[in-house]
This record gives C-alpha cells, sequence and structure tokens, in this order.
C-alpha cells in the first residue's frame, strides 16, 4: 500500500489546550479511512493539519511525496483547490448561488468557464441524484439533498482526496445512509481517498478501516 | 426469534410442506442461521400436537417430508396474540463485554485495550452488513440495519465506559 497522504508526530496546540499529542496517519488512493474517536479528540485539529489548513507545531504532512507545509501558503491553496474535496456537517453551501453554482463553484474559481464548469455540475450532481434541484437555492432543499449537492461540489474536480468532517451529523439515518453510500461509491469509482471524521459508528462501517484519535494521539490504525 | 410463530405466520400464505417451509424461512429469516430439517418437523409437530396446524395432505411414500400442513384458526389467533405482544427489552449490561472490562478493570489490566479492541471486531461486522445492505434488496437492508443500530448501541455504551475510564484514572490520581 502507497501512501497518498500522511502525517507524522504532529502536535498541535491552541494555547494551553494540546488538541493532538503526536499523531500519525496514513491513507492510500481510493482509501476510506474512518477517524473517530470523542468530542475535542483531537479529530478535526488532525483533519485540518491533513488538509493542510491548519500548520502544525510539530511533526510533518507528505502529500504524494512532498511536505505540505514546506510549501507556500498560495501552493497549498491552489492544492487544495485542484486536489483536495471537502465536505463539512452543514453550512457549506453559499445561500445566493444556486445549487448547480454552488457545485460549479470550485471549477470556477480555478479559471475553468461558465458553460463548461455548469456542464461538469450538472453531470455530478446527476450521479449524485440532485439533478433536480440544479437550479434552486440551498435554502429550497432538503438536508439531505443539500448534502448530497456539498458531496457533488467535493466531487467536481476529481479531488485525490475528500475530507469529510461528520458528513451526515445533520441528517437522518436515511438520508444520512444516502449521502454515505453516493460518497463512498463515487470515491472507489475514481479512486480518491476520503479522510471521514465520524462519531457515528453506522457511518464509520462504510470506510475501509479507522483510525481511533484519543487524548490527541491516533490509538490504532487497524488494517482491514 | 420463536420459530414456531414464524413458520405459523409462513403458512398463512397457504399449506406447504416441511421442506418448503424451511425454504422459505431460509429465504427470508434465515441468512446467518438457516434452519435445520430437525428443527423444522419437530416444530411441526409440536404445532400438530397443539392444533395450530393440521394435516392437509400426504403424498404416496413416507416421512414427514410428505405430508402438507395448514395452519388452523387456533393458528391464526396465535400468530396474532405473538404479533401483538411486545418482545421483552434486552438487558446487555449482563453480557461478556461488561464482564471483561470489570474484570480488566478490577485486575489492573487495560481496559481501554478491551475496549479498543471490542470496537475493532464491531466495526468489522458492521461493514459487513453494511456491505450486505449496500448489495441486497430492501429485506436485506431491513435485516441488517436491525444488527447496525443494535451492533452501534453497545459501541455508544463502549465509547462511553472508555470516557468514563479516564474520568475514573482522574479520580484514582487525585
Amino acid at each position: 500500500m502507497t501512501t497518498l497522504l500522511g502525517a507524522t508526530g504532529l502536535h498541535k496546540s491552541f494555547g494551553p489546550t494540546e488538541a493532538l499529542l503526536g499523531a500519525d496517519f496514513g491513507i492510500a488512493a481510493g482509501e476510506v479511512v474512518a477517524v473517530m474517536g470523542p468530542s475535542g479528540s483531537g479529530k478535526s485539529t488532525l483533519l485540518h493539519c491533513l488538509a493542510g489548513i491548519v500548520r502544525p507545531d510539530a511533526g510533518t504532512v507528505g502529500y504524494q511525496g512532498r511536505d505540505l507545509f514546506a510549501d507556500t501558503d498560495a501552493e497549498r491553496t491552489a492544492l487544495r483547490r485542484t486536489d483536495f474535496g471537502f465536505v463539512f456537517q452543514f453550512g457549506q453551501l453559499v445561500p445566493e448561488l444556486s445549487c448547480l453554482e454552488n457545485v460549479a463553484l470550485p471549477l470556477r474559481l480555478g479559471g475553468t468557464r461558465r458553460k463548461k464548469a455548469e456542464a461538469a455540475a450538472a453531470e455530478v450532481m446527476a450521479r449524485l441524484e440532485v439533478d433536480d434541484v440544479a437550479p434552486k437555492r440551498p435554502g429550497e432543499v432538503s438536508g439531505g439533498q443539500g448534502q448530497r449537492v456539498a458531496v457533488a461540489r467535493a466531487l467536481v474536480t476529481a479531488p485525490k482526496v475528500i475530507f469529510a468532517d461528520e458528513p451526515t451529523g445533520a441528517l437522518d439515518s436515511l438520508s444520512g445512509e444516502r449521502v454515505m453510500r453516493m460518497l463512498v461509491t463515487a470515491a472507489k469509482e475514481h479512486d480518491t481517498a476520503v479522510v471521514l471524521v465520524t462519531h457515528e459508528a453506522r457511518v464509520a462501517a462504510y470506510s475501509d478501516r479507522e483510525a481511533v484519535v484519543r487524548d490527541g494521539r491516533t490509538r490504532q490504525q487497524v488494517t482491514a | 426469534m420463536s420459530i414456531g410463530h414464524t413458520l405459523l405466520g409462513l403458512l398463512e400464505e397457504g399449506p406447504r410442506h416441511g421442506y418448503d417451509l424451511k425454504r422459505a424461512y431460509d429465504e427470508r429469516f434465515g441468512l446467518d442461521r438457516p434452519l435445520h430439517y430437525g428443527q423444522v418437523y419437530a416444530t411441526l409437530a409440536r404445532l400438530l400436537r397443539n392444533g395450530l396446524v393440521a394435516e392437509t395432505g400426504t403424498e404416496p411414500g413416507s416421512g414427514p417430508e410428505r405430508k402438507s400442513y395448514a395452519i388452523t384458526d387456533a393458528g391464526v389467533t396465535d400468530v396474532e396474540r405473538w404479533l401483538a405482544t411486545p418482545e421483552k427489552p434486552e438487558l446487555y449490561l449482563q453480557n461478556t463485554l461488561y464482564t471483561k472490562v470489570v474484570l480488566a478493570l478490577l485486575s489492573g489490566r487495560s481496559a481501554e485495550d478491551v475496549l479498543d479492541t471490542q470496537r475493532s471486531a464491531h466495526l468489522a461486522t458492521m461493514r459487513k452488513l453494511t456491505t450486505r445492505k449496500t448489495n441486497g434488496d430492501l429485506a436485506d437492508a431491513l435485516i441488517c440495519d436491525h444488527a447496525l443500530f443494535h451492533l452501534e448501541a453497545d459501541l455508544r455504551w463502549l465509547e462511553l465506559t472508555a470516557a468514563r475510564l479516564g474520568e475514573l484514572a482522574k479520580e484514582v490520581a487525585e
């Protein structure tokens, strides 16, 4: 197994609070890894470090053999736009834009022309069965549809890694199941790695294996 | 799971031979544990004795597999009563998991290790169920969901217990 994205010995403090105390992590292309652990264990900080959003105090994050934090901020920002996709619990869609425009947004930010970006967006939305809400604003769709729109947006750039932080946290069981099934299916089809932060075991059951974070350390990395 | 009531319920669709009944049971409810022929015939014999089923015919030859069974009115009443009676909510506290955690704590071993190992095993089972659910039909989904929610409940208890172990350790240290 070749590691696509990996971290070793991550330390991160926020003031007096030590969020990470030597966390290790590794994920291969096409792999879905659930990051589990109680609230405040450091799961989200680990995700933010892996995504190059939060700089660790110590330790390294390697992506495709390069040291993520040796890059400049601009390089990391560009990488996040081209190679990484993000899905959060809620509130990630731009309310003023239509769902289609939201999904096309990452491509537009990367300089793709509107027509081409929206055609690509429509294709991903059809795959996630939310093409019917394309002209609607995020406020006009259900929570489950909104999350599938968010997944479509994360997928539209054909990223190498998707970071999903409690992607079903605000959904009922059935909607959550649908989001997970579609996220994992799409990821497997495109060999996309998924770092899935969740505290729900039923959601984690969609992963290939789990990494448990407790007190800022990854407690185990069980290989399936 | 009451096999007797389940067989009675299946007979409500119409009379069946023991073999047909076993097949119908296995198809719908026996994903993990198909019935043994012995179980089917022993159960039918009991239902017959209690007047809940009646023999409707015997094909030439001998042996129980030649007999066809139909549900009686008393059988229908019995199924209705069974369906209307809630199952006793099971208490998991007395199970092996609880015993292991308590024994680990009592003996000064790592209860966290016990919990981590168990979580891993639970998740492995939950992954299999999730795969089966994803690839299966609605009946598969319903059965798997039930198991998944129960396993998840176990895990939530594990997480809470793990969190409480931390508190306990601090109290002891003070």
